[in-house]
Order: C-alpha cells, then sequence, then structure tokens
C-alpha cells in the first residue's frame, strides 16, 4: 500500500500575517487516484497547494514526492515541475499577452533557443485534440475566460507529471467542457498520475473522485473514501455542525413574482454583443436568464446595464423612458450588476476588505458626498457577516483573501448599494455550499423588501429554487420563458436543449 | 480541423499594430517633408544622416525597450552614455597600448565593460533586493554623471589617430549618392556606428522573438505573478534584462564617442528621455509586456524627423523641437489607449 504513495504531506503549517491558513495539515496522495481537496471558502486548500507548488514557503511540516530522495527540494513553482508536479491554479495564471501556444509551453522549454514553429504545431494537435476552440498563434487575451481556463489545463495535462493539480478548473466550464476534462482526467488516472482536485461542486466530487480530504479553518478533519462519506455528511464535515443543522439550511424559502408594478423595461434593446430583445421586471421579482454558457444570458444582461456598447433599444425605468449607455447612468437609474469576470471587472487587489465594499455605494453617492469612517466601518461589517466573509480584519487588503471570500466581498459591494433593480451574474461561483443557501436565501429576503433580482447561473437547481420566471436562452436569443409548473428541472433541461431534437 | 489552416494570418497583435500604425506615420511625415520642403529630404543621404546622428539613441532605446517590455524602466543610459565617452576618451589619451591600434578595441572593451557594470549592479538591486526600478537607475543616472565629472570637468577630446581615422571612415554607396552643383558625385555615406545601431536592432529583434529569455522577459512584463506560477526564474530574466540595457548603453557610449570624438560632463543629456519617448512612439506600453524593437526603431526615427523638420524650417529653435516630440508622443499615447481600448472591447470572442 505505501508503495501507491507519489506524494505526502506532513504537518504542514503556514501563517500569515493575522491568520493560521494552514495549521498542521496532512495530505496523502496515491498513484493513480482522484483525490477531491474539500473546505469551505478560506479553509486554506488553496493554501496547501501553494505551499506544495512552492508558491509559499511553509512554515514548518515536510513533503515527500516519490522518485526524490529525502524531503522534495520544491521552492519555485519551477521546482515543482521539474519534479513531476503541474498545476492549474484557482486563478489563471496566464499570461495575456502571450500566444496561446506560448502560454502552453512557455518555462518548460530547454536550450535557449526556442523553435515555437514547432511548439506551435504541438499546441494545435492538442488544442483539436481537446476541443478547445482556440488557434496556437492566437494572443490569450482574444480569448474568452472559459477558453483560458481550458488553455491552462491543456498546458497542465501535456506535461509529463505523477501529480496533477486542479484548484477550481471547472468555476468557468461549461457542462461539455466539464464532461471533456473528466475523460482527460480518468485517463490520466489510468496512467497512475495522482490528481488532487478542488471545487465547490459536490456532484462533480462524487462522479470522479475515489478519496476526499476534508479541511475546515486551517486544520485537517479527515481523510475518506467517497463511498464511506455520504454527501450530507461531507457538507456537516466541512461546515463543522450537525447532521441536524443542516436540516433547517435546506429550506430557502418562497419564491417570490413580485407585484404589479414594472420597474424596468426594454423594447429590442441590443449591444454590439447581443441581438435586439424585450424584457420586462416587476418589483420584487425575482427572474433568471439560462442557457449554456455562449447562450448570450451574460451578454443580454450586460446590455441591460450599459457595460457592453448598447446600440438601440427603448428603456424605461419605473414607467420613465430613459437612457442607459453605460454602467454609470445605469448606477443612477437605481441598477446594479454584478459582473461574471470579476477578475476583470471586479476587485481592486491593493485596496481594503472594506474600501472594496463600500466602492459602488461611494460611486453612486457621488464623491462629494463622502461617507463617514464610522458608518462605513458598519456597513461592512454587517455584510461581512452576513456573507460570512473570512478576512483578519476590514483593512486587509482584498487580494490576501481566498479566491470565493473575494467574490463574496464583491457580491457584498453590490447587495449594499441597495439598487430597485440588482442583476446577478453568476454570484455563486466559487462560493462554498453553506454560503450558496445563504446568498440565495438573501436574494429571497431582498425580493421580499421590494427589490427586483435577475440572476443567472450555471446551477440550473440554484435557479429553481430562487425564481419565479425563468428565461431561456440558445444561440444568442431568446426561446422561452418559463413560470409556475414549467419551472422543473427535466423541463427546463428540455427547452435549453430544445429545437433541435 | 484547426490544425489544418495552421499558419493561417492571425490578426495583428497590439504590438505589431502599434508599430505598424508608428511605420505608417513616420513614412507619411517623410513623404510629406519631401513634397513641401524638399532639399535635403529628396537625398537619400538625408536618411543616412538622421541614422549617422542618431545611432547612439537607436541603440539605447532598444536598451529601454527590452527593460520596458520586462515591466521595468532603466534612465540612467543616457549618464552611462557620458561615462563610457569620458573613461574612453582619456583611455585613448593614454600611453603605452592604448596609444596603439590595439587601443580601439581595449576601448572598446572598456565601454563594454561599464555598460555591464552597470547593468549588473542595477539588475541585482532590482531583481534580487526587489527595490523600485526607477529609484535605482535613477541612483545610477546620478553614478554614472558624477564619475564623469570625477574623470574630468572639462571636456576630453580624443588624439588617438587610430581612432579619429575610425571617426572618420565612412561606408560609400555610389548609386544612391547625388551629383552635386559642381557637378561631382557626392555618395551616400554611412558611419560605422549605424551599421553598428542596425545590428543591434536586428540582433534584440532575434532576442526577444526567438529565444527563450526574450519571451520571458514578454511573460514578465504581461504578469509576473503568472509568469512565476508557469514555472519561469522571474529574478533571473529580469536580471538579464538590465545587464542587456547595461551592455547597449556601454556600446551606445562608443559608438556616441566615434560620431563625436570627445568626451564631456554633459554629453547625451536627456537622452534617456528620447529613448523612453522613441520606445513608446514604437509601440512600447510602459505597463510591460507590449512591444518591438522594429516600432522603437522607428520611434527614433520620427523623433529625428521632426527635429530636423524644424531645424530645416523658419521655427528652428530648440524649444519648438522639445514642444514637436512631446505633442508628438501625446498624440502616440493617447492614439495607444483609444486603439487598445477599442480592441479590448471587441476582443472576446
Ligand atoms: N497571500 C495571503 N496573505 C494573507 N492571507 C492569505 C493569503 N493567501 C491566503 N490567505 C488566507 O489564508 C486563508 C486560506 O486561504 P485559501 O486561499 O487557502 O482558501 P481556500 O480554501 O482556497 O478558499 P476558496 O474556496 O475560497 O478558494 C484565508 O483566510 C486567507 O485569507
Ligand atoms: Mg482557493
Amino acid at each position: 500500500m505505501q508503495n501507491d504513495v507519489v506524494l505526502t504531506m506532513r504537518g504542514i503549517v503556514k501563517t500569515f500575517p493575522g491568520t493560521r491558513a494552514l495549521d498542521g495539515v496532512d495530505f496523502t496522495l496515491r498513484k493513480g487516484e482522484v483525490h477531491a481537496l474539500m473546505g469551505e471558502n478560506g479553509a486554506g486548500k488553496s493554501t496547501l497547494i501553494k505551499v506544495l507548488t512552492g508558491v509559499y514557503e511553509k512554515d514548518a511540516g515536510s513533503i515527500w514526492v516519490e522518485g526524490s530522495e529525502g524531503e522534495a527540494p520544491i521552492h519555485s513553482p519551477q521546482d515543482a515541475q521539474n519534479i513531476g508536479i503541474s498545476t492549474v491554479y484557482q486563478e489563471i495564471t496566464l499570461c495575456p499577452n502571450l500566444t496561446v501556444a506560448e502560454n502552453m509551453f512557455i518555462g518548460r522549454t530547454k536550450g535557449s533557443r526556442v523553435n515555437w514553429r514547432e511548439y506551435e504545431k504541438r499546441a494545435d494537435e492538442l488544442l483539436s485534440n481537446l476541443g478547445i476552440p482556440a488557434r496556437a498563434r492566437q494572443e490569450l487575451s482574444h480569448c474568452s475566460l472559459a477558453v483560458q481556463q481550458m488553455v491552462a489545463i491543456a498546458r497542465a495535462v501535456d506535461m509529463n507529471c505523477k501529480v496533477l493539480i486542479l484548484d477550481e478548473p471547472t468555476s468557468s466550464l461549461d457542462e461539455k467542457e466539464v464532461e471533456m476534462l473528466f475523460k482527460l482526467m480518468r485517463d490520466l488516472k489510468s496512467r497512475g498520475v495522482g490528481i488532487v482536485f478542488v471545487t465547490h461542486f459536490l456532484e462533480q466530487v462524487y462522479e470522479i473522485s475515489d478519496r476526499i480530504t476534508v479541511l475546515r479553518n486551517g486544520q485537517l478533519v479527515g481523510e475518506y473514501p467517497v463511498s464511506e462519506l455520504p454527501q450530507v455528511e461531507l457538507v456537516a464535515r466541512m461546515m463543522g455542525k450537525d447532521l441536524g443543522d443542516l436540516a433547517d439550511l435546506e429550506a430557502v424559502g418562497e419564491k417570490s413574482a413580485g407585484s404589479q408594478e414594472i420597474v424596468y423595461e426594454a423594447q429590442d434593446l441590443s449591444s454590439v454583443d447581443c441581438r435586439p430583445y424585450d424584457f420586462s421586471i416587476r418589483r420584487g421579482e425575482v427572474n433568471g436568464f439560462t442557457g449554456l454558457l455562449g447562450s448570450g444570458r451574460s451578454e443580454s444582461v450586460r446590455a441591460i446595464f450599459g457595460a457592453d456598447r448598447v446600440t438601440g433599444g427603448k428603456v424605461k425605468v419605473k414607467g420613465k423612458y430613459v437612457k442607459i449607455t453605460n454602467p454609470h447612468d445605469a448606477m443612477k437609474n437605481g441598477i446594479g450588476y454584478l459582473p461574471e469576470d470579476r477578475k476583470r471587472d471586479g476587485i481592486i487587489a491593493d485596496l481594503s476588505v472594506r474600501e472594496n465594499i463600500i466602492l459602488a455605494l461611494q460611486v453612486m453617492k457621488g464623491f462629494f458626498h463622502p461617507m463617514s469612517k464610522a458608518q462605513m466601518k458598519e456597513f461592512a461589517d454587517e455584510y461581512i457577516k452576513a456573507l460570512q466573509i473570512k478576512t483578519a480584519s476590514q483593512d486587509t487588503p482584498i487580494k490576501s483573501l481566498s479566491g470565493g471570500n473575494q467574490q463574496k466581498v464583491i457580491l457584498a459591494r453590490w447587495l449594499l448599494t441597495h439598487p430597485d433593480y440588482l442583476i446577478l451574474d453568476e454570484p455563486t461561483r466559487g462560493i462554498d455550499v453553506g454560503t450558496k443557501l445563504e446568498i440565495q436565501k438573501l436574494v429571497l429576503k431582498l425580493a421580499e423588501e421590494n427589490m427586483s433580482v435577475t440572476f443567472i447561473s450555471s446551477e440550473i437547481e440554484e435557479m429553481l429554487r430562487t425564481c419565479s420566471r425563468l428565461i431561456v436562452m440558445r444561440d444568442r436569443k431568446i426561446v422561452g420563458e418559463l413560470t409556475g409548473d414549467q419551472l422543473t428541472q427535466g423541463y427546463v433541461m428540455k427547452t435549453i436543449a430544445g429545437g433541435e431534437q | 480541423m484547426v490544425g489544418k489552416n495552421n499558419r493561417r494570418r492571425e490578426p495583428l497583435t497590439d504590438a505589431q499594430l502599434l508599430m505598424t500604425i508608428s511605420i505608417g506615420i513616420f513614412a507619411a511625415m517623410y513623404v510629406a517633408a519631401m513634397i513641401f520642403m524638399g532639399g535635403g529630404f529628396l537625398k537619400a543621404q538625408q536618411i543616412f544622416d538622421l541614422l549617422n546622428d542618431n545611432s547612439y539613441l537607436i541603440i539605447i532605446a532598444c536598451a529601454l525597450t527590452i527593460v520596458m517590455i520586462g515591466g521595468g524602466i532603466n534612465i540612467s543610459v543616457g549618464g552611462v552614455i557620458s561615462f563610457t565617452c569620458m573613461a574612453c576618451a582619456i583611455f585613448l589619451n593614454g600611453t603605452g597600448i592604448a596609444a596603439g591600434p590595439l587601443g580601439i578595441v581595449l576601448a572598446l572593451l572598456l565601454a563594454l565593460g561599464i555598460g555591464l557594470g552597470f547593468g549588473l549592479l542595477m539588475g541585482f538591486l532590482v531583481s534580487y533586493l526587489e527595490i523600485q526600478p526607477f529609484i535605482v537607475s535613477l541612483a545610477g543616472m546620478f553614478l554614472a554623471r558624477g564619475l564623469t565629472t570625477i574623470l574630468s570637468v572639462n571636456p576630453v577630446k580624443v588624439a588617438h589617430e587610430g581612432f579619429l581615422e575610425l571617426v572618420k571612415s565612412k561606408i560609400k554607396i555610389s548609386w544612391l549618392g547625388y551629383v552635386a552643383q559642381n557637378g561631382n558625385l557626392i555618395p551616400a555615406k554611412i558611419e560605422i556606428g549605424t551599421v553598428v545601431a542596425i545590428c543591434v536592432v536586428i540582433m534584440m529583434y532575434v532576442l526577444l522573438r526567438h529565444l527563450r529569455l526574450g519571451r520571458n522577459i514578454y511573460a514578465l512584463g504581461g504578469n509576473r505573478q503568472s509568469a512565476l506560477m508557469l514555472g519561469i526564474n522571474v529574478k533571473r530574466t529580469c536580471f538579464y534584462s538590465y545587464v542587456i540595457s547595461g551592455l547597449l548603453s556601454g556600446l551606445a557610449g562608443f559608438v556616441f564617442l566615434m560620431h563625436k570624438p570627445a568626451g564631456n560632463a554633459s554629453v547625451a543629456m536627456r537622452s534617456e528621455m528620447d529613448a523612453i519617448a522613441a520606445s513608446i512612439i514604437g509601440g512600447t506600453l510602459l505597463t510591460g509586456g507590449v512591444g518591438n524593437v522594429i516600432g522603437t526603431f522607428f520611434g527614433v526615427m520620427i523623433l529625428a524627423t521632426i527635429q530636423k523638420i524644424i531645424a530645416l524650417s523658419p521655427l528652428n529653435a530648440s524649444w519648438w523641437q522639445e514642444m514637436a516630440s512631446g505633442a508628438m508622443l501625446g498624440v502616440f499615447i493617447i492614439l495607444q489607449s483609444v486603439v487598445l481600448s477599442h480592441r479590448g472591447k471587441k476582443a472576446k470572442e
């Protein structure tokens, strides 16, 4: 049994100023297994991975990797690569100014000259084998987020590695892409590669993993074979709650169809990225856009907010015609928008958690009406609690929060502005199960308080729990509008797939 | 399916687009000068004069392009030029082996050695001790200028005969020449420095485009954290970019001396600013990750042409030249941000 082990980590400790991110964590990875690393946002999963790959120096503990004598000499990502560990990090770590092929091979070519033609050929082969819609000589910045994620995965799997680490690789992928990734993982697994897999999608864990290690607050909770840890129990372990407490978590609340008053109405609204469509939402209503990734659901809501260049259409807010051509107009008319690509449109890395939360409200109020410090503190505190944001303090720069907690901060930013109409594009992506439910509850509570909300999520279940009306999109067109009895998983899926039977 | 049309043309990258713009503007400006100013601009020699007078600037502009692509900056290049000029001039005026023909080779080595020394020192401070490159190279600039005046407060003319021979020697191309008023054919003359500068441009182009180090420098400037995670030794890459820029500024000092054979404390004053401007005009972004030396070459030519046009016009005064260069830079920066933001919007496929 011991011979099967490719990677052993013992007693790993890592402290950041104000936080003990890892506190004596053990982790064992065997050959040819998919090992899910689970835990709430801020539990220490990414930190464990970064310690392993030499991004951070550990404070204590030891790491052994099969094939090297004694403790593994890993002090930089380069060392980790050389020793046979390849990694897809949570945040996409590619260079936008290089081509796709360069991103796949840079840092692992030998010799001082690089025959890029050769590598471009290899890259094109790899891309078409994996069905990634990108070209080798394309600049990476011209690729969508999902494609960038796939390129990062392609790079990692192409390396001849013993250990493959995937930190939330599926958060921006659609179902088909996830399926493909899983096929790839099974393939590598059969070749004896040990795979570490981090995700907040529980179904994915049960679909692919052999074993689960659970972390909580930087401490090891335990290691379990998948068959011995049913889903509810996994959630309980992650959250540190008894099974009994979980039951009342599930009850999210009543869905709301809103009052009669129409808050926002658009006729033939179109932007550079979306075709003309009609749309309206009532006060206190929660509705959603659904469809596959790339079906145009994000582009549609971006047009509402003026995030892309609006090319036409009439817009009425609370019964009055208004012009919304940029985000500022939209905000002045009481519309808020949480973008899908938070890396690009979202966080301001060096500002503190508090400043990041206050930002949008400050913009809405105008910079000539400053808020008092005490008030800011109060607001920040309220949402840090409501969304269970794990941070050392309000003054911590947001960049030192875990990925999921950064997302929560941005969500808090928009919730705080209390707009009449709030658009949330994938608000729960990368957020742990417990908080996901909290967010759903919060959305319904806001609707009760007369806020209108448009909700977009890749998880249909989540939409069904919150939305009273679903707008289904396919190929950049609205193909259906579902309400009432039609709101079942099966029916929604059928409408999304639609037409082509 | 994707693999088949492997070599199909990709849309221009940001850097290529910006470079194309600057080549276009150079061409337009030059043609305008030929039409409206005629005279010298109609002769091929005019281009060679621009090159001869600015060969040192081409070299340090390349040096700056490289560090700027890596996300850094090096404003010591002008200072290093003045220091090398002075040191080499004093060395060449010495006795013994320095006075012989071998002295020229030794002077070249001295120039390169000084440049290398500055490059190593600044590279170490920036890369390994992680001090701000602006501050490090500002200190480097003061150090170099200071050392120059320590060597000599007064200008030092080179008296070395072999070297002066070198200064006068020019490559003559008769078919590019013109017929003077007295009927003599005057061939086009190219200085050695120009040849050196062109070689530097080609070498740096190859380095940035085809060598591993070059691509690593782009990665570093594109996103330092990502470059680290991709397994690039970012510190060493950054270090090398400063070493190369130091070496090039030493070489530029020697080329400068071949153009004007005298050491002088005020030599190449402000040239680092011209070099930065030329890089930017050529499409290098101050934020790093984007740029190339061909563009930079045309950036230098654009600045040189503006100055020539003003020198030949009734406006001939240094403040007009500076204002025109400044205006040009402003136009380019605005153009760059307009072009890039416009592309950014439609970039996603
Ligand atoms: N660079 C850093 N500086 C300071 N604190 C940090 C840093 N990186 C992580 N932390 C802290 O360490 C803890 C663990 O973070 P980590 O990123 O490992 O969480 P995670 O389990 O990956 O969560 P998520 O699911 O949100 O990605 C968090 O409390 C975070 O605030
Ligand atoms: Mg993480």
